[in-house]
């Protein structure tokens, strides 16, 4: 079986992270960016698959500038076969529909039994690109999995959603994502170090797609109008408790405010 | 005015779900709400419902798949509805489900997503949506160009409700192409909570890892209870399995914004932060006095949780308003 994971990389979130005002563009900072968690989990789902079952070829296709890279290095050296890059300058600035129309195209050119990516990055966190990739490929989506089971025929596994719990299975070919709850992300080992620098990373170029800005960039452009900093707030009262003296401070506080 | 599609999800009884206020709501602020909806059959009480919440006009796709396809009857129903209302807008609140189907929308109708919106409004002719992004550091306003603006809208951020009106009533039966949909194999419905829901809560009594315990996590229960707040949580204490992962405050889980908060053993991490920081009132309770949640709380007790809220549970209890 042939596994395509969609790997991010996205600023660090325990790093400052900042808009540029006048573009509303992310600033990133080549140092302070890691290959998103949620993308190490959607990749952890496959690789485990491949753990368990010979003949698994995990691939990590990414959509970003060239520093991305580290990312999919990243991928390769947790145990991913190879990586492909789509890098082309016309992407700068990029919004979901557009990404998941490079990504879309991407994966089909390299050819997949199953799409994994992550539920949603911690960037944008729109939750959306899964879904677009899904319906410009015309495929099922098996979305939000906490539990992901991966079969030769299908694909299955529980999804919350607001009502209760569903279980939900597509047969392949499928696009599936997973959340927080799917297995926490293996380290790379030393040896996994070593042998990702020999593996094979695909730049691919819009073009090689048969696409280009003008073309994934014509309908529904997400346009911003205006960025603000929201006003950070500080501290309050601080006290010391001793022995539980504090509750009666505290119930006054919530009555003064009006919260009891 | 002009169509505003409002996507209705509907609840496990079959009526409009918890979402429909809001999204009719933020629909009247930019046009005319049409509800819009899948469902087995169309019935006068769903119709009655989203009426009081002010649809002008219903639009439902009909088909017995609705309980074992996952997501096709709705996104074909809203792909319906757009060809025959010419909205200048489709919104949907941002749950699981809806996200995703708003994001097959966006491409089935060649239009521009906008995700997670905390107000919405017409400025020149454009449908703008404001959200709150980088966990909640900076409020962006974007429009969409070229294309059916599709938005989805944060749970909890829209109040009040829209002016009851009278629908027009469209059902139609669908056709529906499962090929592409994935199969709901089984359903299982949530334990009923008798608190209020988490995202459009008043109040959130959340707990962290501090608990230690989830015999200890009880007390932030009672004290939900007995403040008639909603329960949250970090991620340390979900991982931790004290609570269900629903609970989860921040930035992988849910973004609350409710009168008061009261974080009782939670660091304050700023993943943790980014999805409370924009509550009224935030009271913390941490051993550390240099716990990085006394930073944004605007009263803070620096002591053992175990030994305050019991006090405080007590006081409350025997208080004379
Ligand atoms: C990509 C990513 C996404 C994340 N998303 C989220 C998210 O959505 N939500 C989230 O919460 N976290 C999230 N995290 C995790 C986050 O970084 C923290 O690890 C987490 O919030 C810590 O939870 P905590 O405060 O309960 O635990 P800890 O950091 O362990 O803090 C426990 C606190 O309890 C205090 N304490 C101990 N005993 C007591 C006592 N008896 N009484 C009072 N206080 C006591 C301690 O002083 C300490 O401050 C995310 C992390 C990453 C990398
Ligand atoms: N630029 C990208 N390159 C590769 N995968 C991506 C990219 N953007 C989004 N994804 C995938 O889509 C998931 C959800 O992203 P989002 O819709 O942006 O929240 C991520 O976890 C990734 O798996």
């Amino acid at each position: 079986m042939k596994i395509i994971v969609l790997v991010k990389q996205v600023p660090d979130t325990s790093e400052e992270r900042t808009l540029d005002t006048e573009s509303g563009f992310l600033e990133r900072d080549p140092q302070g960016n890691v290959l998103d968690e949620i993308s190490e989990r959607a990749l952890e789902v496959a690789l485990r698959h491949k753990d368990s079952h010979k003949g698994t070829e995990v691939v990590a296709l990414t959509m970003g500038p060239s520093d991305a890279l580290k990312a999919l290095r990243k991928a390769l050296s947790m145990g991913a076969d190879s990586g492909v890059h789509v890098a082309d300058d016309a992407l700068a600035g990029a919004d979901a529909m557009w990404t998941s129309r490079v990504l879309a195209a991407a994966a089909s050119a390299e050819g997949f039994d199953l799409v994994i990516t992550g539920n949603e990055s911690t960037d944008g966190k729109c939750g959306v690109v899964p879904a677009m990739v899904a319906e410009h490929l015309r495929l099922p989506l098996v979305g939000s999995l906490d539990s992901p089971g991966i079969s030769a025929e299908s694909v299955s596994g529980r999804r919350e959603c607001g009502t209760g719990t569903m279980t939900v299975r597509a047969g392949l070919p499928a696009v599936m994502s997973v959340t927080e709850r799917s297995a926490e992300a293996r380290f790379p080992t030393f040896k996994g170090i070593l042998t990702a620098k020999k593996k094979s990373v695909k730049n691919v170029a819009l073009a090689e797609l048969g696409l280009s800005g003008a073309t994934v960039s014509t309908a529904g452009r997400s346009v911003i109008l205006s960025v603000a900093r929201v006003e950070g707030r500080s501290g309050g009262r601080k006290i010391v408790d001793h022995n539980g003296s504090a509750a009666t401070e505290l119930m006054e506080f919530l009555a003064d405010r009006q919260l009891l | 005015m002009s169509n505003i599609v409002a996507f209705i999800e509907l609840s496990q009884d079959g009526g409009p779900g918890p979402g429909a206020r809001e999204v009719l709501k933020a629909a009247s602020q930019l046009g005319d709400p049409i509800a819009v909806l899948a469902t087995s059959s169309l019935s006068g009480s769903t119709v009655g419902q989203l009426a009081a919440l002010g649809a002008k006009g219903v639009f439902a796709g009909e088909t017995e798949l609705t309980s074992s396809c996952l997501q096709e009857p709705e996104v074909e129903t809203l792909a319906k509805a757009v060809q025959a209302l010419d909205p200048a807008a489709v919104l949907v609140v941002n749950t699981t489900s809806g996200r995703e189907i708003a994001a097959r929308l966006a491409v089935r109708a060649s239009g521009g997503l906008t995700a997670d919106a905390v107000a919405v409004r017409k400025q020149d002719g454009m449908v703008v949506a404001t959200r709150l992004v980088l966990g909640g550091t900076y409020s962006v306003d974007s429009t969409v160009e070229d294309g059916l603006p599709v938005i989805t809208l944060r749970p909890g951020a829209f109040e009040g409700q829209a002016r009851p009106a009278e629908p027009v009533v469209t059902s139609l039966g669908l056709k529906v192409d499962t090929r592409a949909a994935a199969a709901v194999e089984a359903f299982t419905p949530g334990a009923d909570s008798h608190r209020p829901d988490l995202r459009t809560a008043e109040r959130v009594v959340a707990g962290g890892r501090g608990l230690l315990s989830k015999e200890n996590f009880v007390l932030v229960e009672q004290l939900a209870d007995a403040l008639g707040a909603a329960v949250g949580a970090s991620r340390a204490a979900v991982d931790s399995g004290f609570i269900a992962s629903g609970a989860q405050v921040g930035q992988t889980g849910v973004s609350v914004s409710p009168e008061l908060y009261v974080a009782l053993g939670i660091s304050g991490a700023v993943q943790h932060r980014a999805g409370m920081q924009s509550s009224k009132t935030i009271v913390a309770i941490n051993k550390d006095a240099d716990a990085p949640i006394f930073d944004i709380a605007d009263f803070g007790i620096v002591g053992d949780a175990t030994t305050v809220v019991p006090q405080l549970l007590h006081a409350m209890a025997v208080r004379t308003p």
